[in-house]
């Protein structure tokens, strides 16, 4: 799984930090979205899923790998 | 008559406090694009299937300009009440100076910060469950728990004394309901609330303390990437009108809910872990989260196959999309497990609710510590019996009886 954020999408609302904390957190500075891992472990694709599943501005974009 | 032909008064009246109307069901099949009456007697369109409100509220077309002179009044004083006020458009409304506004205070909400904030919630949230038990059963969850916590969370980040949260209360309650209260009474009410933020950044400004509204001061004016005075004012405004009733009310509403069938509270007791996805389920499922967010077309547009012409005022009804079958399967249904849950509760897009991760985080806080204090909890009364607060912008029930 590759996860790719946009920023100019993102409103920080924080859902993805709160759903999968490995994956995802936010800015000090204006609460915009930092990618930690871009391809994580297949133990975390569930969150990731539901985080971008749930992100209420869709910044989040997934590629699944077979 | 049928629903396509009649015009609905909006709000939609229920019979049941904590269940949804009838009609959102059958406007979603067969008129998802309705005319209704406002409580001011203006003419305004329904949206209520997901997609749809999705959509609009992520479009930047569908502004949030109520104050147009040809947008609708919500309610019947003059101005219309918060979302009409001139107030109302000192908070940019798109674009990059409304990006810009929204990253200056948002940083204030991170999730990180809202975790962090958890163990202070939660020791308010024993202090006045303790408070509680001491006055004996039954009491009301909404006094005594449910509207306390959310004020003096806001209150400590805003750096206002949780001392006059009675005023706070009063100038929250004319500001957000659009039925109680004369023209004289409203304006008078944002006149001395306005003032006394007005003192209150006048004090910051002399002695600084750890909170936002302090470090939007010290960011300085819009030539150093700061706000303007009447900008950081009117943002402390809003957040503590929006800080106090939303959450104050679904944490009621949201005890309410789990405890109308007690199999939901003991599956909790057995399993806390479904804490996260109960909270969410709690916002979808919510009948009652008030009038729903209006938006002012400026230009002419189509949904869900409808034109609709420019000038045209639209209300997006969060709870009734959220009850959408095509996007939820058993959309009726109450399923503490729901995952994911793109619930609408908090809007969607750029405008989407800024303080959504401290409401998630009072909300599950506050049922942990519940869970955990007074597992024995249920409701005092029959659920037909609990009654809604009418007029507000923001839905809640008037009372939560309990006993333990």
């Amino acid at each position: 799984m590759k996860v790719i954020v946009d920023e100019d999408k993102c409103c920080g609302a924080g859902q993805c930090v709160l759903i999968a904390p490995e994956v995802f957190d936010q800015r000090d500075e204006d609460g915009i979205v930092i990618l930690l891992e871009p391809e994580p472990a297949a133990d975390r694709h569930s969150a990731v899923r539901e985080a971008a599943a749930v992100c209420p501005g869709a910044a989040i974009e997934l590629t699944e790998q077979a | 008559m049928s629903i396509n032909e009649q015009v609905l008064s909006y709000p939609i009246p229920s019979d049941a406090a904590l269940d949804p109307p009838g009609e959102w069901a059958e406007l979603r099949g067969k008129c998802p694009v309705a005319h209704v009456k406002l409580p001011s007697g203006d003419q305004a369109t329904l949206l209520t299937r997901y997609d749809d409100v999705k959509e609009v509220l992520a479009d930047p077309r569908f502004t949030r300009l109520l104050n147009a002179p040809d947008a609708a009044r919500l309610s019947a004083t003059d101005d219309g009440g918060l979302f009409n006020s001139e107030m109302a458009a000192i908070i940019p409304d798109g674009g990059e100076e409304h990006q810009h506004w929204r990253r200056l205070v948002g940083k204030w909400f991170t999730a990180k910060r809202m975790n962090a904030l958890r163990p202070q919630m939660a020791r308010i949230a024993e202090g006045l469950i303790d408070g509680m038990v001491e006055r004996g059963a039954p009491g009301d969850l909404r006094a005594g728990l449910g509207f306390p916590l959310p004020v003096y969370v806001i209150c400590d980040m805003l750096g206002v004394p949780a001392e006059d949260r009675d005023q706070f209360s009063y100038w929250s309650d004319t500001l957000l309901n659009l039925t109680r209260y004369g023209k004289d009474e409203i304006e008078a009410a944002q006149a001395e609330f306005f003032q006394y933020m007005s003192d209150h950044l006048a004090a910051k400004r002399t002695e600084p303390g750890d909170d936002l509204l302090s470090e939007l001061i010290a960011a300085g004016g819009p030539e150093d990437g700061g706000l303007a005075e009447i900008q950081i004012l009117v943002t402390g405004m809003a957040l503590l009108v929006a800080g106090h009733e939303t959450t104050a009310n679904m944490i009621g509403k949201m005890v309410s809910m789990l405890l109308a069938d007690r199999t939901r509270w003991e599956r909790l007791l057995a399993e806390p872990a479904l804490i996260r996805s109960t909270v969410e389920e709690t916002l979808r499922l919510d009948a009652n989260s008030g009038f729903g967010l209006p938006r002012y077309l400026k230009e002419e547009t189509e949904v869900s196959g409808t034109v609709l012409p420019k000038g045209t005022t639209v209300i997006c009804s969060m709870a009734a999309a959220n009850r959408d079958e095509s996007a939820f399967e058993a959309a009726d249904q109450m399923d503490l497990t729901r995952s994911p849950n793109p619930h609408l509760a908090f809007g969607s897009g750029a405008h989407s609710c800024l303080g959504q991760a401290l409401a998630r985080t009072e909300l599950q806080v506050v049922l942990e510590v519940l869970l955990r204090k007074l597992p024995t909890l249920e409701l005092a009364v029959p659920v037909t019996e609990l009654e809604r607060v009418e007029g507000l912008a923001v839905g809640g029930l008037r009372t939560v009886p309990v006993r333990w």
